[in-house]
């Protein structure tokens, strides 16, 4: 599929659109405001951080991370083998009891001092991230590194509060936790997993994504300015072998984990009948449903929020759109018009909408599916904007003519790809979106209050969005249903998947 | 008046408040800097009304305005004239005479301006007197409260009447959006406006509070935006009331900008009705040029 | 004298009393008179049909109908006492183990039966997110659900299991104990006259070797509970299609102890939180 054909259809669909055109960009155009970067440094090489302390791997070998806006290397990484992996696991377990001993009000503190810390460099943080992820920095300081803060404030509070928490039940720690995280949210990933952990007694060893692995890394240094006890929280960095060492690791009392469902099933297996407890945050394939009676104008504005965000490098991601027939071509121009809006361009200005796809293997993904989607028939619709030469771009996509059938209405695409497909009773509605191996969230556009307690009754997903999309909070719990994963991340039931009831039973 | 002459029912899609307030804070955090910044400050200069509607309104209070609006920073030749200065209706053979020539367009408003609460009569009596006199623009207010109890038909019946009375001047419906309350009213108050004839839907008289706010006026710029693409027809947007520093007026500009594009980012179609705003772009303006910060006592007050 | 009319033990499917498929039977109480039909791979199959039925009309039934049909269920075993002691002492029970295990699963029943319409309460909650939203969650049940109970204690071994899945919502298809399985076949038979929709439980005889990984390896079997240490083979069977999996470990002297059978958290793993945001606005 050719640059000329992509734009060539998106040109047609806009003629379709009517008459009466649009313009813009051409008036006022705003000039590149890109954060700068001098207020931190990136050094040439990042060590393993274990016990305390950031240590040479065992291995020997480093690894680049690169700016995928650049395609440019950052700087080398550790590269932790078995070796190295059993050192971070053996600190997390030297250090659970002096851990767990520790009053609940004591470990409190030191969350909440993280929080603090993490808040006072939150723009260094902003930075790192936007660079190491590509996502864009409007992004990165509002959305992930708040966020990751309020991980930590928010747990903080329940560490000496377990007894309330589970009354009657005497909650006790999972132990050491091995946890490996994804690279679409780096930071946010680290924080909503080591902080639970923290507040429940559990001592982590936890695996960045190969990546992203530098707010990770930063995170350790803050958490040594928090005067956190060695060998709590210890990082290995590494590709696939470091984490499949890690999570098949014997000393490990509980693995969390996310990322794709394929090697959430292997986990599960290689964990099985070791009474393990796991959590894991898989795939999704949410889908977004639009009613005739909807705020269209808003709907529109949370489905580009829903499958735009991040590049569309979300689990909970709305890509698929089910919109009723009788405002099908109304919503479908409206999202074509607002798509053009996006705009995609260095992640670090700070009028960027869409930053870069992750890697250059995502890219191939991404096209891929794509390719597929234009090979089963369905219409391409495509963003016109101008792609940087360097590093990994995908412009905002939607396709239209999409059957439930189509491989881009089933897979997890991972990126700014938006398949749009038709319904006509609400029932249809239900039935299109629990028809998925998937269950991790949905998202109901209407008027209607009781359509939309009806339908969140009966969607198979654990986070329902209603009149709004891709909320996070602390404080209300994130996972899904079916594969996309079982335990929770985020209120009380998160921080029950960090906590032992001494209930007889175990995990598989 | 009982029977509405309108034969359209005045529907309109719902408005979600909080996606809506989320879109318009978005927006909001757009970095304008530089050329930009410089460009933007200009274009909200030559769009701006520039407002008086006081009691204490005088012949020599409108003449300072006028001036004031005619060459906003006189030396500086590059900063534009206002788009308008804006009076109540007996002002208006004053302000006619002191701009005369410039190019700066006289707005009366009009139809019992801010309340509207006089008979029908009053109010067209007044929009032809102002016309007459001179006010190429009409600011009228709609009866809020026909609109809140129901009554659209006489709304829409009002506006007809009054964009009858204007001839050829141009009609800017106020909608008075801080007396609507909700933003399904807002975007039922606008559809009304539109189908009656509207050239420009206004915010506010700049009387109550909340005036101006940036979602009701991305809902209004979405309203006219969808009103050109069904229709062809451009109506404008007034932003006014509440807006008095650079940084709001480049956020109202953002809006526009990617709301509805190029086509309205012109005076003739956007607006800002304000008084002490003027002042503080100008603070701006010369800021970006000295690249030094700016102390108000150094610009004149009227 | 009559000839007395034996009793044929026969599986409890979608409210139906099948034999099995297989045509085959087994003999666990020793006598050879004593025939209890062997649960197969496709009986399974045919429970696990009947399991989706019966989901949607115990998931769909209000809390407060679910609680009291397991209400109906404790009444159902204490009017059938002298028949309930009598299939536990033929699974091996003596007179007085017969009797106090009924009290101990007909107390476990009611302690069920009475959470029911409290899951939301205790599980749920009001998450204080920031922003104008109002955002809540509630547990669903996870879906169909395989228990396997462990061998004895046999009857409150069973609903010890199958209790903390039934009252969560889930429909369930269970393997009772293959020495004594008695009891908990005559449970379906309890339950038939109980307004339990057909399908919502079923019961499946048989050897646990053969039966517990043909559930563990159903694509349509959500969860899977399994009286005794966990079970790789199981679990990793299971992971094909992230099935929520747990293990019972409590020694066979703890299945009658109540302060552990009536746990919150053993409904815990076989509900789904669902997190909802709804924007606040005038």
């Amino acid at each position: 599929m050719s640059k000329e054909t992509e734009k060539s259809n998106d040109a047609a669909a806009a003629s379709a659109t009517g008459s009466h055109a649009l313009q813009f960009g051409t008036a006022w155009q705003y000039e590149s405001a890109t954060e700068g970067t001098d207020h931190f440094e990136i050094a040439e090489r990042y060590d393993l951080f274990v016990d305390g302390e950031f240590v040479a791997p065992q291995s020997g070998e480093y690894f680049a991370t690169i700016n995928p806006a650049t395609g440019e290397p950052l700087c080398e990484v550790a590269s932790a083998n078995a070796a190295d992996v059993d050192r971070a696991v053996a600190a997390a377990k030297a250090a659970l009891p002096g851990w767990k001993r520790k009053s609940g009000d004591e470990r409190a503190r030191y969350l909440f001092r993280i929080a603090r810390i993490l808040q006072e460099r939150a723009r260094e943080f902003a930075c790192l991230e936007t660079l190491d992820n590509g996502k864009p920095i409007a992004e990165t300081r509002d959305v992930d590194v708040p966020l990751a803060a309020q991980h930590f404030f928010y747990h903080a509070g329940w560490a000496d509060k377990l007894d309330l928490l589970f009354p009657g039940r005497v909650p006790v720690p999972v132990g050491v936790i091995g946890q490996v995280i994804p690279w679409n949210f780096p930071l946010l990933m680290a924080a909503w997993k080591i902080a639970p952990a923290l507040a429940g007694g559990n001592t982590v060893v936890l695996k960045p994504a190969e990546t992203s692995p530098l707010t990770a890394l930063r995170l350790a240094e803050v958490f040594q300015q928090a005067g956190l006890p060695a060998g709590v929280v210890n990082f290995v960095t590494g590709d696939g072998a470091t984490g499949q060492a890690l999570v098949r690791h014997p000393d490990l009392d509980k693995v969390a984990f996310t990322g794709s469902t394929e090697v959430g099933k292997d986990i599960q297996q290689a964990v099985a009948g070791r009474g393990v407890d796991l959590t894991l945050e898989l795939g999704g394939k949410a889908a977004h449903i639009v009613f005739e009676d909807a705020a269209i104008d808003q709907a529109v504005e949370g489905v580009v929020r829903g499958i735009f965000f991040n590049q569309g490098h979300v689990c909970c991601a709305g890509s698929r759109l089910l919109v009723q027939e009788s405002v099908h071509d109304l919503f479908v121009r409206k999202l074509a018009r607002r798509m053009e809006r996006i705009r995609v361009g260095n992640p670090l200005d700070k009028n960027t909408d869409m930053g870069a796809i992750h890697s250059a293997a995502q890219l191939a993904r991404i096209e891929e599916l794509v390719a597929a989607g234009v090979d089963e028939g369905a219409t391409l619709h495509q963003s016109s904007c101008e792609l940087p030469g360097q590093g990994f771009w995908f412009a905002p996509t939607m396709f239209t003519n999409v059957a439930l059938s189509h491989r881009i209405a089933r897979e997890e695409i991972f990126g700014p790809v938006l398949s749009v497909l038709t319904f006509r009773t609400p029932e249809e509605a239900v039935e299109k979106a629990n028809n998925t191996s998937y269950g991790l969230s949905a998202g109901i556009w209407t008027d209607k209050g009781a359509r939309i307690l009806w339908l969140a009754d009966r969607l198979r997903a654990g986070v329902v969005w209603n009149n709004t999309f891709n909320r996070f909070d602390a404080a209300s719990p994130f996972g899904g249903f079916k594969e996309s994963g079982f335990g929770r991340e985020g209120g009380r039931a998160g921080m029950r998947a960090y906590v032992r009831l001494q209930d007889g039973l175990s995990a598989g | 008046m009982s029977q509405s002459s309108s034969p359209v029912e005045f529907r309109v899609p719902p408005v979600d408040a909080v996606a809506l307030e989320t879109r318009a804070a978005a927006l909001g955090t757009r970095s304008i800097k530089r050329a930009a910044k410089i460009s933007g400050l200009k274009l909200a200069v030559a769009m701006m009304d520039l407002t008086t509607l006081e009691g204490q309104d005088s012949p020599g209070k409108v003449r300072q305005l006028c001036q004031k609006a005619k060459r906003p920073l006189p030396a500086r030749d590059e900063v534009p004239s206002c788009a308008a200065v804006c009076v109540y209706p007996d002002l208006v053979p004053e302000a006619v005479a002191a701009v005369a020539g410039s190019g700066v367009a006289v707005a009366s408003v009009a139809t019992g301006f801010p309340a509207g609460r006089i008979d029908r009569a009053f109010k067209l009596r007044e929009v032809e007197r102002a016309v007459a006199d001179g006010a190429s623009e009409i600011d009228m207010v709609i009866d809020r409260g026909a609109f809140l109890s129901g009554r659209y038909g006489e709304v829409y019946d009002e506006i007809c009447a009054v964009k009858a009375a204007c001839g050829a001047a141009h009609l800017k419906v106020i909608l008075e959006t801080g007396e609507l309350k909700t933003y399904d009213n807002v975007r039922r108050a606008c559809r009304i406006a539109l189908l009656a004839g509207a050239d420009f839907l206004k915010t506010s008289t700049g009387k109550v509070s909340p005036a101006s706010t940036r979602p009701v006026v991305l809902l209004m710029l979405e309203a006219v935006r969808d009103h050109y693409l069904e229709t062809g027809t451009i109506v404008g947007v007034k932003a006014a009331g509440g807006i008095r520093t650079s940084k709001d007026a480049l956020r109202y500009l953002v809006l526009v900008n990617e709301t509805c594009g190029d086509l309205w980012m012109t005076p003739k179609y956007f607006r800002f009705g304000a008084s002490s705003l003027l002042n503080d772009v100008l603070m701006q303006l010369e800021k970006e040029r000295t690249g030094r910060y700016q102390r108000p006592v150094d610009f004149s007050a009227d | 004298m009559t000839l007395p009319v034996a009793k044929t033990y026969k599986h409890y499917i979608g409210g139906k009393f099948p034999r099995s498929e297989s045509g085959r039977a087994f003999q666990p109480s020793g006598n050879p008179d004593i025939n209890v039909t062997r649960g197969s791979r496709k009986d399974l199959r045919e429970a696990v049909l009947a399991a989706r039925k019966g989901l949607a009309s115990w998931s769909g039934a209000t809390s407060y109908l679910r609680g009291q049909i397991l209400y109906r269920i404790a009444e159902m075993l204490e009017s059938r006492r002298e028949a309930m002691q009598a299939e536990l002492r033929l699974g091996g029970a003596t007179a007085a183990e017969a009797r106090k295990e009924l009290d101990a699963a007909i107390a476990l029943t009611v302690w069920y039966a009475g959470l029911s319409d409290k899951l939301q309460t205790l599980l749920g909650s009001q998450n204080e997110v920031q922003g104008p939203f109002f955002a809540f969650s509630t547990v669903e049940p996870t879906g169909v659900i395989g228990v396997v109970a462990p061998d004895g204690p046999a009857l409150t071994g069973l609903l010890a299991l199958v209790l903390p899945v039934l009252v969560g919502g889930n429909a369930v298809i269970a393997v009772p104990s293959a020495s004594a399985p008695f009891a908990g076949l005559a449970l379906g038979e309890v339950c038939a006259s109980s307004d339990v929709p057909g399908g919502a439980l079923n019961i499946v005889a048989g050897q646990r070797a053969e039966l517990a990984p043909q559930l563990a390896a159903h694509r349509d079997v959500d969860g899977l509970f399994v009286a005794g240490k966990p079970d790789a083979e199981l679990t990793a069977a299971g992971a094909d299609n992230l099935k929520r999996t747990r293990f019972c470990t409590l020694p066979a002297k703890d299945w009658r102890d109540p302060k552990l059978l009536r746990a919150l958290s053993w409904v815990e793993p076989f509900v789904e939180v669902k997190a909802l945001w709804h924007p606040v606005a005038p």
